[in-house]
């Protein structure tokens, strides 16, 4: 039987000293409590819930990055599962500022191999820097793409929706936001 | 401009890598898929999978729709298991909520995931073969009964890719008794194609030359590297979460989970095989099993529909591996965050790790055993 969240949080600051370790709870319903610790002890904290023998989640499954604007923090959530042991999950959360310049948190993936793609893609996403990453590139965006789409603040360049035939929504943002006007846009004026 | 001799001081011949890009638009590359590999004569040295040219920001025009207004846009990732791209999202949201699913309901949802199991896997091994230079063949010989079952999704649904079947707490309509009659004859006709199938292909020469051997996949680099689904099981990992986390009925039904041995793309085409066997034992239950009775919760209100706040993660076993849903909810009528966990997309993890070493001929094959779908790869 796998340990509950607070067995964890026990074990987990025996084991790793000095981590600082939160319990945030999830929906009543959906009951996976998660693991909030610190970016500092992160890795060690990943690599004890690895090894340890009642624990052994083997299993990276699933990475998301996710943009808490009003608390201004991005976090990023790991759902881990044990294919030896055949339990879980255990969410294992990191929180970073929002900022672009400080917005750094841990690579898991020299733990699980698995996070790999995941974390490029949060990387790509939100503009969360893994350190420690083995080859943080832009994986979904293509390279030139500046900005981190899945921001809640993200604003869509004005210019962005190039279409054959512009329709007259299009046009009105883009002509209001100062972006480039395609070169059809002449014509569709002058007809009106 | 001196050449450099052709023979080196060591007596073998000088030669140079090179680098060229498989895809985007190829067509063993299933899709707008991209291999940037580094070839010293014909074997591969480096490869590294790019993806995003389907790339549509998915997750974020989800945030930006109710609840439900998602559902047909699951559809939209693996276009070839709509039926179980539905239950993944409608599990993860029944999961935060704390839904009841009645019983006939689940019956249903077991015949649309394991009909869907059936045609994909069916296509997929058409597909590899194809790959392998059978050309057209034994994946229009796949085709035709996949052909069966998507008139049978185009009967219950009306459509026969994207279905948008499953709500929160049930599915929309209720399967009519002609309808049950009707998948009960594609059941009863799916081994006859197997049998066929496997005489043509399992023990045919070209094959096993060409598949066993190849692309070896160690469990050990399985379980790190978050493979799952069949890719994981034909390197012998022995998991899979109908049996795990036994999600709707799976728990009152009897299947077995085939497990390889070597892990090579040979393990992976007959896994497949063995997992169409037992999806028709699954289905011959619940077409037998299936009860009368409500296809819908009625205390859940779909026009609406409101989450509590917080988050959670909910997945089922897909025909391409673990397929999750990770949602944070506000608890407004919108996603706060809607995650996809895509199976294809995290199995091209050791898809260099595979291919290492092999002729470029058998990075295609090692592709097409992975068996990825790019609408869910890149969303």
């Amino acid at each position: 039987m796998i340990p509950t969240s607070e067995q964890l949080c026990e074990a987990i600051r025996v084991a790793v000293p000095g981590a600082v370790i939160e319990i945030v709870p999830s929906t009543p319903a959906a009951a996976q409590p998660a693991l909030l610790v610190d970016c500092e002890h992160a890795v060690a904290v990943a690599r004890y819930l690895k090894d340890e023998p009642t624990c052994r989640l083997d299993f990276c499954s699933c990475v998301t990055g996710v943009d808490y604007l009003a608390k201004s923090f991005i976090e990023v959530v790991y759902h881990l599962y044990s294919v030896a042991l055949k339990h879980g999950p255990v969410v294992l959360k990191v929180r970073a500022p929002r900022e672009l310049d400080q917005c750094r948190v841990p690579s898991l993936t020299p733990v699980w191999r698995g996070c790999e793609f995941q974390e490029r893609e949060a990387y790509d996403l939100y503009g969360v820097k893994f350190a420690g990453h083995p080859d943080l590139r832009r994986i979904l965006m293509w390279n030139e793409f500046a900005d981190h789409p899945m921001r809640k603040d993200y604003v869509p360049p004005a210019d962005y929706e190039w279409e054959p035939t512009p329709h007259d929504e299009v046009l009105k943002r883009t002509k209001a936001a100062g972006g480039i006007m395609p070169p059809s846009a002449a014509a569709t004026e002058v007809k009106k | 401009m001196i050449a450099e001799p052709l023979i080196n001081s060591a007596g073998t011949i000088t030669t140079q890598t090179l680098e060229i890009s498989i895809g985007p638009q190829h067509p063993s590359t299933h899709g707008v898929f991209r291999m940037d590999v580094v070839l010293d004569g014909e074997i591969v040295r480096a490869l590294k999978p790019v993806v995003g040219y389907l790339h549509r920001n998915h997750e974020q025009l989800a945030e930006k729709m109710a609840w439900l207004g998602s559902m047909p846009y699951t559809d939209r990732l693996d276009y070839f298991n709509s039926m179980s791209n539905n239950w993944a999202y409608a599990l993860a949201v029944e999961k935060l909520a704390g839904i009841k699913v009645p019983a006939r309901a689940e019956y249903i949802r077991v015949i649309m995931a394991e009909l869907s199991r059936l045609q994909n896997h069916a296509s997929a091994i058409g597909f590899l073969l194809q790959d392998c230079g059978a050309w057209g063949t034994p994946l229009l010989y796949a085709f035709k009964e996949r052909e069966k079952i998507l008139d049978f999704f185009e009967t219950v649904s009306g459509s026969r890719m994207m279905c948008n079947y499953f709500r929160f707490g049930g599915v929309r309509v209720d399967l009519a008794e002609a309808m049950l009659a009707m998948a009960r004859k594609i059941v009863a006709e799916f081994p006859k194609f197997l049998d066929e199938f496997e005489k043509l292909m399992t023990t045919n020469e070209v094959v096993l030359a060409r598949c066993q051997r190849v692309g070896i996949l160690p469990k050990e680099l399985a379980i790190a590297g978050s493979i799952s689904g069949p890719v994981a099981r034909a390197s012998g990992v022995e998991y899979d979460i109908r049996k795990v986390d036994k999600y709707g009925i799976y728990d009152r039904l009897e299947f077995g989970v085939p497990v390889g041995e070597v892990g090579d793309v040979y393990d992976r085409y007959y896994i497949r095989v063995l997992e169409m066997r037992e999806a028709v034992k699954i289905l011959q239950q619940v077409l037998r099993d299936i009860p009368a009775g409500p296809v819908q919760a009625v205390e859940v209100k779909l026009r609406g529909f409101k989450l509590p706040a917080g988050d959670g993660y909910g997945r089922i076993e897909g025909p391409k591996g673990e397929l999750g849903f990770y949602l944070v909810s506000e608890g407004g009528p919108k996603p706060y965050r809607y995650h996809i966990r895509p199976p294809s997309f995290i199995n091209l993890t050791v898809l260099e790790d595979m291919c290492l070493g092999h002729k470029v001929a058998d990075a295609i094959i090692i592709l097409g055993s992975i068996d990825i779908v790019l609408g869910e790869v890149d969303r």
